[in-house]
């Protein structure tokens, strides 16, 4: 068996995601080939090929792909891929975006967001909003598989001995074209990645009094979310959203500020290791899967949160 | 400019699922179904532009069993001009929805075509790009801001980061985000025109498709359950409670 690894990277560091992607592969078992797209990512593709497993990194290093458009990147990814049994990639938003063209470009079906691997052949996938596991076989020559980052434990970023091999393929379009992009700017860890999450809902009643758990979040290191309820009702950007249609966190710790609990939101963080909610409505559903619970009023609460830890 | 808008019908999302005691499936039967809530966007981002005038006819595809004309008629009553029912025994996969897809399009020739970036029973996230590949259309997909300009459409995606913008040559696919807009209720009076609007049913044979799937579903299962924990007094205890017995902070 010979896997393809597309790596998820912004030019100039390797995502975190890639590392998991790759403990995926390892699961999966066989040659582990990485393939770094982008411009001027020597420097990823060096990381990469230090990581466990990896026998090689192929760098295809050119302007069409430093935004990782998926008209593409699909094409460099599709034309490598037929040389493979499988081909991953984190299921971020960049490999959401690119990733289904690959397999239908292969005219094979595409596995989505895999939780674990059974064999080869064989992965374990949340299908309604995380309310049921299916365990699907894939039939297709060619396995496209995108991966559910937190469900792996990242794989060592140092000790291996990849080679690294430049490519020169270039897919390029005129129908598609970057005109910008507005990233969250923040001192503080992304969510995905971060240890330590806090996120607020519609209990904090505006955006201001998001403060309070950001002071929070600087004090512990932490990453600050928010449920859908909070972003619908405008107190916070999208990016911030933790749950099925936002994003997927697993941390250490998750503290859930003012959220009900809704299936929508439980979706997005069940799989944290330890979970706190603070809420003043005691039925408040997320105590159901709480490790900790405190009733009470979170503007009382938070400022001695703070003041205590 | 002509928009094709495709829409699933899938679980009603207020529906908490059960999953079938031999682990075939998860159970359907006597559960309310609906239009795929990001579908309910795709529908209405479509009629916005043709109420701005930017488009002058919205057609609606649905692929599946006769039922799914109930989900049609749902769209054709929020705004859309006419449906396009793909009639299969069942849901089919993505890569073959999107080959059926491509079919309406070689039939329509839309100048965008607007989806749900996912449906919200198998969670894929798929059939737009696969669509847009079959068919070599650029795509803008989780999209919350579309702008049609001469011949071109940007697209503001939603991306983990924060947000992108694209600029895309029509004829293109967007896959719609939940901020796109907030999709309207249909009015009664609209609810009794949609039963007079144009539906018409296609086969798979019509279009040249054949439909197969590659993907077997061996198990369902319900997640692992999480168990409530306890609840601490004050916020001492709560601090005391991470620091020495749950370890993380």
């Amino acid at each position: 068996m010979s896997i393809l690894v597309v790596a998820e990277h912004d030019n100039n560091a390797v995502n975190p995601a890639t590392l998991k992607t790759l403990a995926a592969a390892k699961a999966i078992g066989g040659d582990i080939v990485v393939l770094v797209a982008g411009k001027d990512c020597a420097a990823v593709a060096d990381e990469l090929a230090k990581a466990e497993g990896v026998s090689k990194v192929l760098l295809a290093d050119n302007a069409v792909y430093e935004h990782q458009l998926a008209e593409n990147v699909s094409k460099l990814v599709a034309d490598l891929g037929k040389d493979y049994s499988h081909v991953l990639a984190p299921a971020t938003t960049t490999g959401k975006n690119f990733m289904p063209r690959v397999a239908a470009l292969l005219d094979v079906a595409q596995i989505s967001d895999i939780i674990a691997v059974e064999s080869a052949d064989t992965f374990k996938r949340p299908i309604y909003a995380g309310n049921a596991i299916a365990t699907v076989q894939a039939e297709d020559a060619i396995k496209v598989i995108t991966v559910r980052a937190t469900a792996f434990d990242a794989v060592a970023g140092e000790g291996g001995s990849g080679s690294v091999e430049a490519i020169d393929a270039v897919f390029d379009n005129d129908k598609s074209e970057f005109v910008g992009e507005q990233l969250a700017e923040s001192e503080r860890p992304e969510l995905t990645a971060a240890e330590i999450v806090i996120s607020g809902g519609r209990g904090m009643q505006n955006g201001e009094n998001f403060k309070l758990i950001e002071d929070i979040a600087d004090k512990l290191g932490a990453a600050v979310g928010a449920s859908r309820a909070a972003v619908d009702a405008g107190f916070v950007p999208n990016d911030m959203q933790v749950g099925q249609t936002g994003k997927i966190v697993a941390p250490q710790l998750y503290i859930a500020v003012g959220i009900s609990g809704a299936i929508q939101h439980l979706a997005g963080m069940k799989d944290s290791k330890v979970i706190v909610a603070i809420n003043k409505d005691e039925e408040a559903p997320i105590f159901q899967v709480a490790d900790y619970g405190l009733v009470a009023d979170l503007f009382e609460v938070l400022p001695e949160l703070n003041e205590k830890l | 400019m002509k928009i094709l808008v495709a829409v699933k019908r899938v679980i009603d999302y207020n529906v908490k699922v059960r999953v079938k005691p031999d682990q075939s499936d998860v159970d359907l039967a006597n559960v309310k179904m609906a239009l795929n809530p990001f579908c309910e966007i795709a529908v209405e981002e479509a009629v916005r532009l043709k109420e701005a005038g930017t488009a002058d006819e919205v057609v609606v595809v649905s692929i599946g069993p006769k039922a799914v004309q109930e989900q049609l008629r749902t769209a054709l009553a929020l705004g859309a001009d006419r449906a396009i029912q793909v009639e299969t025994d069942d849901m089919p996969d993505s890569l073959s929805a999107a080959k059926i897809l491509k079919g309406v399009v070689e039939r329509e020739e839309p100048d965008m075509v607007i989806l749900g970036k996912q449906s919200i029973d198998s969670d894929n996230n798929q059939t737009g790009q696969m669509l847009a590949a079959l068919t070599d259309m650029p795509q803008g997909t989780f999209a919350s801001k579309v702008e049609v300009t001469d011949g071109h459409v940007s697209v503001t995606r939603e991306v983990d980061g924060g947000l992108q913008t694209v600029k895309l040559a029509l004829p293109a696919v967007v896959t719609t985000d939940l901020r796109l807009n907030e999709p309207r209720y249909a009015s009664l009076p609209n609810i009794m025109k949609a039963k007079r609007k144009p539906l018409e049913t296609v086969s798979t044979d019509d279009l040249g498709v054949a439909v197969k799937r590659t993907v077997k579903l061996l198990k369902v299962e319900s997640p692992a359950e999480r168990s409530a924990g306890v609840k601490v007094a004050d916020v001492d205890e709560l601090v005391d409670k991470l620091k020495n017995e749950a370890k993380v902070l």
